[in-house]
């Protein structure tokens, strides 16, 4: 039974699971590090996952559904960046209004455009296989973990190169010290001539941006189709995931996979135990709590997060 | 500081940003309506006409603003601790859920002691539930706001398996046509602790009234519970405590008041209120369990109270205000032939939301300036 | 070619409660050190701030080695090569030593990483040039504070400021650290650097600096060479003559002993020791008056007398009861009364009603509580009670605090503190930001406490006020009582030495 459940396509599926988490969750972690909390990913998510099938079915062609989500995202980035950054309003409330905002707003158009409650990706993302090596006689374990590896949707290939990126963008590049500076200690980088309003707001559209690729992830690759509130409250796991992974992109990728691997182990537990399929499905959720309390003093956030910056007077 | 006219004018804007950011939405979704090819003149014309040009539109309106009036109260009394409570969606699930177990388990009760213990059977539902989440912030300092969504899906989850467990028998008719439940739905609550619908109460006075119309003595339980939530929070110790917390942790704490504490019960009675949507849901309209009657109740609290400004008497006005526009939006829908949808109400409502934000923000900012300059 | 390094000239800037600076000249020899010397709110900091481009002057002029400039943010001040290390560390605490240096000046690898292995050898080369090593790839907030220092001192240097701004340098420091840095500046000098540093230690002026100029309320009082004059002088300049009232005190009439602190401890924010060992008796019809400089311990050894903050050893006694970590509820209730500090932020909900914060602390009891409502007109006539006795303006019970000026919100706090008749009073900088006409009125509050009999714990960093109101004077300076004098024995300049970190005159010859 060990076999049945741990093999070749739990991984896969667990990472299918974790890639709309880990991109969701590493927009969070570009827009706290700046200093600015964004309850709104779920909201960026779900447009994001509408406008890449609606994108999709309109152009025939899934990779500018995908540039439409990611595009889709930034506006709303950009939407809450003026509310939090320019007007600073409270961050989360904002953030819930996005939410709002994005329920609303997908429904409408889905029924505007197409008539309908929930439409199917007419074409998909292609499967990308890889070259294999010529294993030849070679242990049937290698040939399945290269298979695995291989056999993906390019969306999962571009999210190991995102995340890669993130990593050296926010470690290695003057852009990142700046960036963790003004979610640390905006006044120090402001007396150092880093432009804190700039900053906040390339990071809050950068999040949203992330949140919309996740969800063009979930409407295009994982489901095929759109339906209403398809997000599924990811959004806030994936917050659920930055925080355990210290907002960190390769820690943030770490918990999401962790989710990815309880979400699909309580799945394939279905068929298997006693237990009824709806405790199944709370699983994840529970899981983000769990998360969340065992974070609590080990992982603490940027230090200057959630508010908005006031030059000190007098 | 000198009260001078002008001074006390940005106060007056202050309290009206919620009409400001209702008529800018308002623009908005005519704006919305022009590019779809309708006449936003007529639409809005039969949007009020309909929804409260009558008295069949005023029930219609109002069953639609209790619960909406509940999870408001919920939102807004929790908001005045200074806590996010954006969970109300899963405290109603099992506060309805408790109330109808209750009322489909002891059926033979009377109804002068069943309707009260449904009522508090939904108000226990959701304040344990939201519970969960003021113990984790008070004692361990965990931020509610995820913690009440991961709820919200938990509710779910766990609702829709209690609604198989206690699911309601297969009808004749369903039998007969070997069609399965669907959408799992409980048994019926007793006769006793049903409550009765408004048309009853105003025929049996001779006041002419539809006997479709949903609208129910729930609706007088909200009016009742934003009164209590007033009183609370204004006329009682209880209240003063939360509010100090709300405004200044650090300094209720300095006046001996414990912010652990009050954080916990603000949070629960703000579940209680939430639970209580089952009063309207479950008691008095579908007089089962259903999960699908529900869904949005929860968000769409977090709008009426931004929009009511976190008072008991805004959140009444503005669901009122949302009732309105749900009612009315159902039937632009119908009148237009389906080609402006219902879901525009939808938009509308998270339009008003992020306008009644911004809004706000800059009235302050205008005070604020104008303080500096006195 | 100009002697000045810098010259600032007849540099006035107003905020909107306050005259900062008022026409003041200030100006720099080339590779001088030069002291910048004054009390809490003189105007130095601000002064430094304009030089270093955080704020505009309303009016003067600006001269860097005799060319007039107009510095409109620290990005220009870094392009003139002034550097300004502050008081408060801007430095990013999770970042390293490096990172911190180079951050907003980051040399490049191929135009898009950040050249690491170049910074690291850069940071390390200007610490050597200074005679010290620093480990580079440490995280500020695993180094201690005077190595947190040097980072700053880097920081600066790194950008080639000639003109190094420090202000309150030594703080923080421990007297060992004091020393190293004293070596660091005068090696910066003898490299050229023009150092000009902002103290209220005066033993500091005179064992570094080669003129000191002294400000006092906005103004600059007098500029001396230093070895031309010494800290008593100096002393008297910051401090003044002036008196603004006079106070007549009643001989008093000593009770029993009401509080009891015995061998007191306390962590600060930080986790590090702030209260260190105090032990003190107040008894009935005194006022021990604690004197010292914000940031010495006092903070904290109020809030754990009020309950607010963790002992983490010792004992505290309120009439042979040990109230020891009590929370502030109990507090209270045992009529421990605590006019706070920071009076925005523990005192006073701006959001609520002068009659709702007149109750604050009150509100669950009877008679403002009873059963399940509030009782209104017993706390409507309770706030216009107080109201009429303590003069608050405007009269109106139902103004939101916010809306009252900073005197009459204090009146709010006082009058609230002493309804009720308590044991012990703590004030703590009781009338700080306060007009003439306010500070008059609290003193003569506090001083009826006393003439009632109650026991008054006064924490001040006015010296005139401590030296006024007291019976004792208790000297707090580093988190521990260094002497404790009789006001009628002393006078400021006494108090000002020991506050400063000096000790007894005997010990003068110590300085160099």
């Amino acid at each position: 039974m060990f076999g049945e459940i741990f093999n070749v396509d739990f991984i896969a599926s667990s990472i299918r699971i974790a890639i709309p988490l880990a991109l969701a969750g590493l927009g969070g972690v570009f827009s706290e590090r700046s200093g600015v909390i964004n309850i709104g990913l779920e909201g960026m998510m779900l447009t994001g996952a509408f406008t890449a099938v609606a994108v999709t079915n309109f152009t025939g062609n899934p990779w500018v559904g995908v540039l439409g989500a990611i595009l889709v995202g930034i506006l709303l980035g950009l939407i809450h960046a003026v509310t939090c950054i320019t007007f600073k309003a409270n961050q989360i409330v904002s953030g819930v209004a996005i939410n709002l905002f994005a329920s609303g707003i997908t429904v409408f158009f889905c029924w505007l455009l197409f008539n309908e409650t929930q439409i199917m990706a007419k074409s998909n993302l292609p499967i990308w296989g890889l070259p294999l090596p010529n294993i030849g006689e070679g242990s049937t374990f290698v040939r399945n973990i290269i298979v695995m590896f291989a056999h993906h949707s390019p969306l999962v290939y571009l999210t190991i190169v995102i995340f890669i990126l993130a990593h050296l963008i926010i470690f290695k590049t003057p852009f990142g010290l700046r960036l963790r500076s003004v979610g640390e200690y905006p006044q120090a980088a402001d007396t150092m001539g880093v432009n804190i309003i700039k900053m906040r707001y390339m990071a809050v559209m950068t999040s949203g941006a992330l949140a919309g690729l996740a969800g063009s992830f979930l409407s295009l690759e994982q489901a095929h189709f759109f339906v209403k509130e398809i997000s599924g409250g990811r959004g806030f796991i994936a917050l659920a995931a930055m925080i355990f992974g210290k907002w960190t992109p390769l820690g943030t990728a770490g918990a999401a996979l962790l989710f990815g691997f309880g979400e699909a182990l309580a799945i394939r537990l279905q068929g298997v135990t006693a237990i009824p399929v709806q405790f199944i499905h709370m699983v994840p959720y529970l899981l983000a709590i769990f998360v969340l309390v065992s974070a609590i003093g080990r992982a603490t956030p940027p230090s200057a997060i959630g508010t908005p910056y006031e030059k000190e007077i007098g | 500081m000198k009260g001078n006219k002008k001074y006390d004018y940005y106060i007056l804007l202050e309290k009206i940003t919620p009409l400001i950011a209702v008529v800018c939405a308002l623009l908005v979704g005519a704006i919305v309506i022009i590019l779809i090819g309708e006449n936003p003149v007529f639409v809005y014309k039969t949007l009020f006409s309909y929804a409260i040009g009558n008295r069949d539109g005023w029930g219609n309106v109002l069953f639609r603003a209790t619960p909406l009036i509940f999870t408001g109260l919920a939102v807004a009394f929790a908001f005045r601790c200074g806590l996010f409570n954006i969970g109300g969606e899963g405290q109603m699930y099992i506060g309805a859920f408790f109330a109808a177990w209750v009322g489909f388990t002891f059926t033979n009760l009377p109804a002068f002691i069943l309707i009260p213990l449904c009522i508090l059977a939904a108000a226990a539902g959701g304040a344990l539930w939201a519970a969960v989440p003021g113990i984790l912030k008070a004692k361990i300092g965990v931020h509610e706001v995820i913690i009440t969504i991961m709820m919200n899906w938990i509710a779910a989850s766990l609702s829709f398996y209690l609604a198989l467990v206690y699911k309601a028998p297969a009808t004749e008719a369903m039998i007969a046509a070997g069609v399965k439940q669907m959408i799992p739905h409980t048994k019926e609550i007793a006769q006793a602790a049903r409550l009765p619908r408004l048309y009853t109460i105003l025929n049996s006075i001779n006041i002419d009234f539809p006997a479709h119309n949903q609208v129910n003595v729930s609706f007088f339980i909200a009016i009742g519970v934003a009164i209590l939530a007033y009183y609370i929070l204004w006329k009682t110790n209880l209240g003063y405590e939360i509010r100090a917390v709300g405004y200044n942790p650090l300094a209720a704490e300095y006046g001996g008041i414990s912010v652990a504490k009050n954080i916990v019960l603000a949070m629960v009675i703000s579940g209680a209120f939430a639970g209580l949507v089952g009063t309207n849901e479950v008691m008095g309209y579908k007089y089962r369990w259903r999960q699908e009657i529900f869904t949005g109740l929860g968000f769409n609290g977090i709008a009426v109270a931004l929009l009511g400004k976190n008072h008991p008497l805004g959140v009444v006005l503005a669901a009122i205000l949302f009732g309105i526009l749900n009612y009315g939006g159902a039937i632009v829908n119908i009148y237009t032939k389906g080609r402006i949808p219902r879901e525009l109400i939808m938009v509308l409502q998270a339009v008003i939301v992020i306008f009644v934000v911004i809004s706000d923000e800059v009235v302050k900012r205008l005070i604020r300036r104008r303080r500096k300059m006195v | 070619m100009s002697e000045f390094a810098l010259e600032m000239k007849n540099i006035t800037k107003r905020f909107p409660l306050v005259l900062a600076n008022d026409k003041v000249d200030f100006s720099v020899y080339k590779g001088e050190i030069h002291a910048l010397v004054g009390e809490n709110g003189a105007g130095k900091s601000t002064l430094m701030s304009i030089l270093y481009g955080l704020y505009q002057a309303d009016s003067g002029e600006i001269f860097i080695n005799g060319e007039k400039v107009n510095i409109a943010n620290p990005n220009v001040a870094i392009n003139l090569k002034i550097g300004m290390v502050h008081q408060h560390f801007m430095l990013v605490q999770p970042l390293t030593v490096t990172e911190n240096i180079i951050l907003g000046m980051e040399p490049k690898k191929n135009n898009v990483f950040i050249d690491m292995e170049n910074a690291t050898k850069k940071v390390e080369e200007l610490s050597e040039s200074m005679g010290f090593k620093i480990d580079s790839k440490a995280k500020i907030e695993n180094i201690s504070v005077g190595i947190q220092q040097r980072v700053e001192i880097i920081k600066v240097l790194y950008r080639g400021a000639e003109i190094l701004v420090m202000d309150e340098p030594t703080a923080v420091l421990t007297p060992q650290e004091v020393e190293e840095l004293f070596e660091i500046l005068k090696l910066l000098k003898r490299q050229g650097k023009n150092i000009i540093f902002i103290t209220h230690k005066l033993n500091e002026v005179k064992a570094l600096s080669d003129r000191v100029t002294v400000m006092r309320r906005g103004k600059v009082v007098g500029v001396k060479d230093t070895k031309d004059t010494n800290q008593e002088e100096i002393a008297s300049m910051m401090v003044g003559r002036k008196v603004i009232f006079e106070i007549e005190k009643k001989p008093f009439n000593l009770g029993k002993t009401a509080l009891k602190v015995e061998k007191l401890k306390a962590l600060n924010n930080k986790g590090l020791p702030a209260v260190k060992n105090i032990s003190f008796k107040i008894r009935e019809g005194e006022i021990l008056g604690f004197a010292g400089v914000e940031g010495n311990g006092q903070t904290e050894l109020v809030e754990v007398i009020t309950g607010l903050r963790p002992a983490s050893s010792g004992k505290i006694f309120l009439y042979d009861k040990d109230i020891t970590n009590y929370s502030p509820r109990n507090i209270r209730e045992d009529k421990i009364a605590h006019i706070p500090e920071d009076r925005r932020r523990r005192g006073i909900i701006s959001n609520y009603t002068v009659a709702e914060n007149l109750i604050l602390g009150s509100h669950y009891r009877s008679p403002f509580n009873k059963g399940l409502a509030l009782n209104f007109t017993a706390i409507n006539n309770h706030a216009n009670n107080l109201i009429k006795d303590f003069d608050i303006r405007p009269s109106d019970k139902d103004n939101f605090l916010k809306s009252l000026s900073g005197g009459n919100q204090q009146k709010v706090i006082v009058a609230r503190e002493l309804y009720g008749e308590p044991k012990l009073l703590i004030a703590a900088q009781p009338t700080r930001g306060l007009d003439v006409g306010s500070i008059e009125f609290v003193h003569q509050q506090i001083l009826n406490e006393r003439d009632k009999g109650k026991a008054i714990l006064l924490i001040s960093a006015d010296l005139e006020e401590i030296l006024s109101l007291s019976d004792r004077i208790a000297v707090i300076y580093e988190g521990e009582i260094v002497d404790v004098l009789d006001p009628k024995k002393t006078d400021e300049k006494e108090i000002g030495l020991l506050m400063t970190g000096s000790t007894t005159n005997k010990k003068l010859s110590k300085v160099k």
